[in-house]
């Protein structure tokens, strides 16, 4: 009885997590891998960038190319800043 | 330790800018972000002169900005996205001059986050819709509409998440009158992340979506989603809609998607069309890279529309659409003009295009022509099988095009921008002044500038001419009251007056009516049409029949001073009595029938102009030898009477009362102001109560070393005030608010207003013997640059310790050397390769350089001369290597002859940083300094960051090596080595303590003991920290600027300081145990600020003649700030409440909460934010009175206090 209830619990408390990280992307969990950790950070990094106009213009003389040019690569490693994820376990 | 934080020029590079009919006349404006600033310009229709209407601070961080009219509306609102979270929307108020803040509506977390929007945004062009989107997955819809009342209601915002999106652009669809549609270019990464072999990351297409907002059901739908050009990177908006009247399309609707190499032309079921970026034909280029858009705007004009796309090389190309109703028929591109690389577009319907360069200077063109009828060759979509999509995924042919000189458009206006700054330095090197300049190196590439920055007005002079002697005033009159222009220039000798006419020429005219055998005391225009001249032995008016009344001085006496207006004379007589006269309405000049005795020589006189649609003004200052001044009643109830009496320090030598509007004390009705210049240099400032005539709010500023001299003038239809000592300065209105600004010019001796056709808002001046005829255009910029041109990216400066030259180092990355150019150039002619060689002279400034790969570099030094601004040598560098740190030493073993060092590296990549080899170059000066040897080359493992001399040796920091040299023979000689975590940028020293800064890990403390030859890291920071600045405050203290945009301080306890340096050898140190995997000590922070751009540069100066030392500041964007010291307990209690108040008066303009704002990273600690507290100058006087009230003082004592903090520290 004590198992089934606990087991409930754990289902519902997961589904509410589920939710909040559906919500939230890019919080992170007890159980996360570290490529998701550190694709997480990545991106917002690379996100957070364009957002402080400072820091692309300090890019962007570091790198000698366009403003509008670092903040598109920027874009564009966002979506696989990591590399491509390591095989799994199971497979 | 607590500091004010003041800003003396706010940051200058231009973030976004949008274009409307702001005020809701019919005149389009610009508003303009600076980032942490909004800015409202006005064009100048005729002149295209920019003039800048409003500038307030935000206190949070801009990151779009859009601007919307409702369908109907004559009014265009702007819409804010920021890092706080929420959005604003701002209406700017002609009559407040001010933005109002009509909504601002919470959607998420403040921050510039990954998933809160702010990052975009985009309106539906009829104003019904806004759409707000974050760099990934959220976007919000909210609904715009009036309300009964025709105010702007904004709706509860509407979801259109996709998750897992990362969002590149949106934009607004122009549907008509249709249901509001938004376009948004997105990459799903959901599959990508789940994928190992990488097939997917490969695979992930880049999707164009059509958002609709169902007006009817009060939802957003995804309507469409389409595969698109994988590298697509921006939209611009296409017009469609349907006119009511006749039922014509404006356009066929859908969107530009601009891509690496191309424009294709997307609408839901619509034939694509696509057509490549030109690229230039030229030599060097590398035909691999792509070239993207990076910024456009679209222009509709009566029945036509085009587009402005500029390309990352700064290419402007026109594109235009040809259809029928909706269909598109072609897309066409050319080639335009180009522009300095824009980080915002905006084209006014006056026919300008304001380009607001990403670095460097801002631009105003005029549109001569619109490029439709050249030579250019227009590339369209129909040249192409299946329009230029028969294979959408391979790029199309190149073409090429020759950039050529301005064709289309024409220079109109230059807006000066620091930004960005890289290095100052804060000297005194001019000659002839007594305060400091500011040397920066700015700008980025083939536009950067060596600037001197001069604190002061600039004066434009017109016309100088000498003159037969030395006159002691000068003057100008009209002959009538409705008059336009002056027509007389009267000049002043010691023993006669000269008339001279102004017309065509300048020229000494005789019957004027003016004595011309006696010095002159002061000139009028009096009554409608007659002249007024007051001479030492008399007053003669000068009717319009050139008939003379003259008034004569009792004998024996003389008339010492004399003070006029247009119906009021007041003369002042050797024996201390004051005669006084008013106009009839006969125009007569009638005496007072009594005089008044002063009882002590009167020295200075002063009435204000008449006020409007009154026949006196009521009051008189006279200031008399005994060092007091009073005030004395000139209306007809009690006239000549003493109403009040002001003690001075020193006897008067002028006084001018002037009315000068100032919003701090009266935001509506000019305020009477009482100047009072002593003889001593000191100028004090009063307000006259205008009920009972008391002498209120006393301000005293130290002119010069002269005795002062004031004129009250015109500048800018507005009155000013001339205040002359052995500087030159001017009181003046601007934005509502009181300046005072030394001018930027010769010392005057005497000044007056002066009006002519071609100078209508000129002064006019004497210096010694010539005459001087000048205007002062801007009002607003309160530092005068001098411009110099550079080469490459200025990297870092340095002074000789001997010589007044600077040493600069500039490097540029992805750009081919000279060398590097030549070599490629020959070995195409050697392969019989045509060059074209009017590409390769094409001037770098303009056109910028060939773009090259990652780990070029093209890098030189260069010695200038900063006071005559010019370069004096230039030393490129060969081999690959670039600049990054620069040193002078006297070596000691060498007899301390001074050698500079140069820290280089070769073929460097920025991330991961690597380079094949660093050198430290040495060089012996020649010539004075004005030349270069190269004695040897010294290899190192990584890239030399930071040098610094010390103690007759060089310290280097390589990569994490902290590293002692001596001179040697053939290269330099590592003596010793400290390691630290990551690279080292900064260093400072003061005795044999060394100040290292980290790139990521903050500060630490070394020490060398010379007994052991050992060098120790002894104490480091708690916290990791990425500086970029830093500089030492005393032997413990260390201020520093971060990555991030915080200041900061540092402070290393008193006893720890003392262990070290009581330990001679350094043994106790290098045993003591490690704290937290680091040195044994750790420093404290004392103080923590965000400041709101990166901090390049920080230097402890004074920046006033006897004043205190502050801590100056430069920022990346080209803020210039000040960080002053408070000195009392009472100061810091004051300016603290006074900070508390204001945060919750004063509410951020994007809803940034001010408290979490200035701590953005880190808790603001210790520092207070002097530009917000000066805020308290522009509430309502309501408001101010509260906010003092809690303070325990008055309003003016609040704004006084406010005024000496900025005044005496800095004399801004």
């Amino acid at each position: 009885m004590s198992s089934r209830a606990e087991g409930e619990l754990r289902y519902t408390a997961n589904t509410q997590l589920e939710h909040l990280h559906a919500r939230y992307t890019g919080t992170g969990h007890a159980d996360i891998t570290k490529y998701d950790w550190l694709t997480h950070q990545h991106r917002d990094t690379l996100s957070s960038i364009p957002g402080h106009p400072t820091l692309l213009s300090y890019l962007a003389i570091a790198d000698g190319e366009a403003k509008g040019r670092v903040k598109f690569e920027l874009a564009e490693r966002m979506l696989q800043p990591c590399g491509p994820p390591p095989p799994k376990e199971d497979d | 330790m607590h500091l004010y934080n003041l800003s003396l020029q706010a940051p200058t590079a231009v973030t976004h800018s949008v274009v409307g009919n702001f005020s809701g006349a019919r005149q389009q404006e610009l508003i303009v972000s600076h980032g942490t600033r909004l800015e409202l310009l006005r064009v100048d229709g005729q002149t295209g002169k920019i003039s800048v209407v409003l500038a307030t601070d935000v206190f949070g961080s801009i990151r779009s900005l859009a601007s919307f009219r409702l369908t109907g509306g004559t009014k265009d609102f702007a819409i804010v996205g920021s890092d706080s979270g929420r959005i604003v929307i701002l209406e700017y108020d002609p009559k407040t001059n001010s933005f109002l803040k009509l909504h601002q509506e919470t959607f998420g977390k403040s921050g510039a986050r990954r998933i809160v929007p702010g990052q975009y945004l985009a309106t539906d062009p009829k104003g019904r819709a806004v759409m707000i989107s974050a760099m990934e997955k959220s976007k919000l819809v909210y609904i715009l509409n009036r309300d009964a009342a025709a105010n702007l209601t904004i709706s509860s915002p509407l979801e259109a998440h996709k998750n897992s999106a990362i969002i590149h652009d949106i934009v607004g669809l122009d549907v008509g009158f249709e249901n509001p549609m938004f376009a948004a270019l997105e990459v799903d990464y959901s599959e990508s992340d789940q994928d190992p072999s990488g097939e997917a990351f490969m695979n992930a297409a880049k999707m164009l979506t059509f958002y609709e907002l169902d007006l009817g059901l009060n939802h957003v739908v995804r309507k469409w989603s389409e595969p698109t050009d994988s590298r697509a990177n921006l939209l611009v908006q296409v017009p469609g809609g349907q006119l009511g009247s006749t039922e014509k399309f404006d356009g066929p609707s859908g969107v530009l998607v601009c891509c690496e190499d191309h424009i294709i032309y997307r609408h839901m079921d619509a034939p694509q069309h696509r057509v490549p970026i030109p690229r230039r034909s030229h030599p060097m280029e590398d035909k691999d890279r792509g070239i993207i858009i990076t910024s456009a705007v679209m222009h509709k004009m009566k029945g036509a529309f085009f587009f402005l796309l500029q390309s990352e090389e700064g290419d402007l190309f026109k594109v235009t659409i040809d259809h029928e109703d909706e269909q598109v028929k072609s897309l066409k591109i050319k080639y335009f003009d180009t522009v300095p690389v824009a980080a915002s577009l905006c084209i006014l319907k006056l026919g300008f295009l304001f380009v607001a360069s990403e670095f460097g200077n801002h631009y105003l063109y005029q549109f001569q022509k619109l490029g439709d009828d050249d030579s250019e060759r227009e590339i369209s979509s129909t040249d192409f099988p299946s329009l230029g999509m028969e294979n959408p995924s391979s790029p199309l042919p190149h073409i090429n095009f020759r950039p050529r000189p301005l064709d289309n458009l024409a220079l109109a206006e230059e807006i000066e921008s620091l930004d960005p700054i890289l290095d100052a330095k804060v000297l005194n090197l001019l000659p002839n002044s007594d305060t400091p300049q500011i040397f920066a190196a700015c700008g980025r590439g083939a536009r950067s500038t060596f600037r001197t920055l001069r604190h002061g007005l600039e004066v434009e002079e017109t016309v100088s001419s000498e003159l037969p002697g030395i006159p002691n005033a000068v003057w100008t009159t009209k002959l009538k009251e409705d008059d336009t222009y002056d027509s007389y220039i009267i000049l002043s000798f010691i023993n006669g007056t000269l008339v001279l006419s102004i017309g065509e020429t300048i020229e000494e005219v005789q019957d004027t009516g003016f004595l011309s055998s006696a010095p002159t005391l002061a000139v009028q225009q009096i009554g409608a049409d007659a002249l007024l001249q007051v001479h030492p032995h008399g007053i003669r008016h000068v009717l319009a029949d050139r008939k003379v009344n003259e008034w004569k001085v009792p004998p024996g006496r003389t008339i010492v001073c004399a003070t006029t207006n247009k119906r009021q004379v007041v003369a002042a007589l050797s024996t201390a009595e004051l005669v006084y006269f008013e106009l009839d309405s006969d125009g007569q000049l009638n005496e007072y029938q009594d005089r008044k005795a002063m009882g002590s020589t009167v020295l200075a006189l002063s009435i204000g102009e008449v006020p409007e649609g009154r026949l006196r003004t009521p009051y008189l200052a006279v200031g008399c030898e005994d060092q007091t001044v009073r005030i004395i009643s000139l209306d007809p109830e009690s006239t000549l009477e003493t109403i009040s009496l002001q003690a001075l320090t020193a006897p008067p030598s002028a006084i001018c009362i002037a009315d000068m509007l100032d919003a701090s004390i009266d935001r509506n009705l000019p305020t009477m102001f009482v100047n009072i210049g002593l003889q001593n240099g000191v100028l004090l400032r009063t307000v006259l109560d205008p009920v009972n005539g008391q002498l209120t709010d006393t301000r005293t500023r130290f002119l010069g070393s002269r005795h002062v001299r004031l004129v009250r003038v015109t500048v800018q239809r507005n009155a000013a005030m001339l205040a002359l000592s052995s500087r030159s300065w001017l009181n003046y209105t601007h934005q509502h608010m009181l300046h005072f600004t030394p001018l930027i010019f010769e010392n005057l001796d005497y000044a007056w207003s002066f009006s002519a056709e071609l100078c209508p808002e000129g002064l006019i001046g004497i210096s010694g013997n010539t005459l001087r005829i000048f205007q002062i255009a801007k009002l607003g910029n309160k530092l005068k640059q001098t411009t110099m041109p550079l080469t490459y990216t200025p990297r870092k400066f340095i002074t000789h310790p001997q010589n007044r030259l600077f040493y600069m180092i500039e490097s540029d990355h992805r750009v081919h050397s000279e060398e590097a150019v030549s070599t490629k150039i020959q070995e195409m002619q050697r392969n019989g390769q045509r060059v074209d060689h009017a590409m390769l002279d094409l001037p770098p400034s303009v056109f910028g350089r060939t773009k090259a790969p990652a780990g070029t570099w093209a890098s030189c030094i260069r010695i200038l001369d900063p006071i005559e601004a010019k370069t004096v040598h230039v030393l490129h560098l060969d081999n690959n290597e670039a600049a990054f740190s620069i040193a002078i030493t006297p070596f000691i073993s060498q007899g301390s002859e001074h050698y500079l060092v140069v820290g280089t590296a070769k073929d460097t990549f920025i991330a991961p940083r690597s380079c094949t080899s660093g050198y430290l170059r040495t060089y012996r000066f020649t010539d004075e300094g004005r030349g270069l040897e190269l004695l040897h080359k010294t290899e190192t493992d990584d890239v030399p960051m930071a040098l610094l001399a010390f103690q007759g040796k060089l310290v280097a920091g390589i990569g994490k090596s902290l590293r002692l040299y001596e001179m040697g023979k053939k290269k330099l000689l590592r003596k010793v080595e400290a390691k630290t975590p990551l690279a080292i940028v900064a260093l400072e020293t003061q005795g044999s303590r060394i100040i290292v800064g980290d790139m990521q890990e903050s500060i630490h403390y070394a020490v060398y003991k010379p007994l052991e030859n050992r060098l120790l890291i002894f104490a480091d920071d708690v916290s990791p920290r990425w500086t970029t600045a830093l500089t030492m405050v005393d032997y413990n203290t260390v201020a520093a600027g971060d990555k991030f945009g915080n200041f900061f301080v540092n402070r290393l306890a008193e006893s720890a300081s003392n262990a070290v340096d009581d330990d001679p050898s350094g043994a106790g140190i290098l045993h003591e145990k490690g704290q937290l995997m680091g040195a044994p000590h750790k420093t404290k922070m004392m103080c923590h600020y965000h400041v709101g751009d990166i901090i390049t540069s920080l230097h402890k100066v004074a920046l006033v003649a006897g004043g205190r030392e502050i801590l100056v500041y430069t920022g990346l964007h080209g803020t210039i700030g000040i960080l002053i010291p408070l000195v009392s307990k009472d100061d810091v209690d004051f300016i603290t409440t006074l900070e508390q108040h204001m945060r919750t008066e004063q509410g951020s303009l994007v809803g940034r909460d001010h408290l979490s704002w200035r701590g953005y990273f880190t808790p603001v600690k210790a520092v207070v934010d002097g530009d917000l507290c000066e805020t308290f100058a522009r509430l309502p006087a309501q408001k101010q009175a509260s906010i003092a009230g809690e303070l325990d003082r008055t309003v003016g004592e609040v704004l006084k206090k406010l005024e000496q903090l900025r005044v005496s520290t800095s004399g801004f």
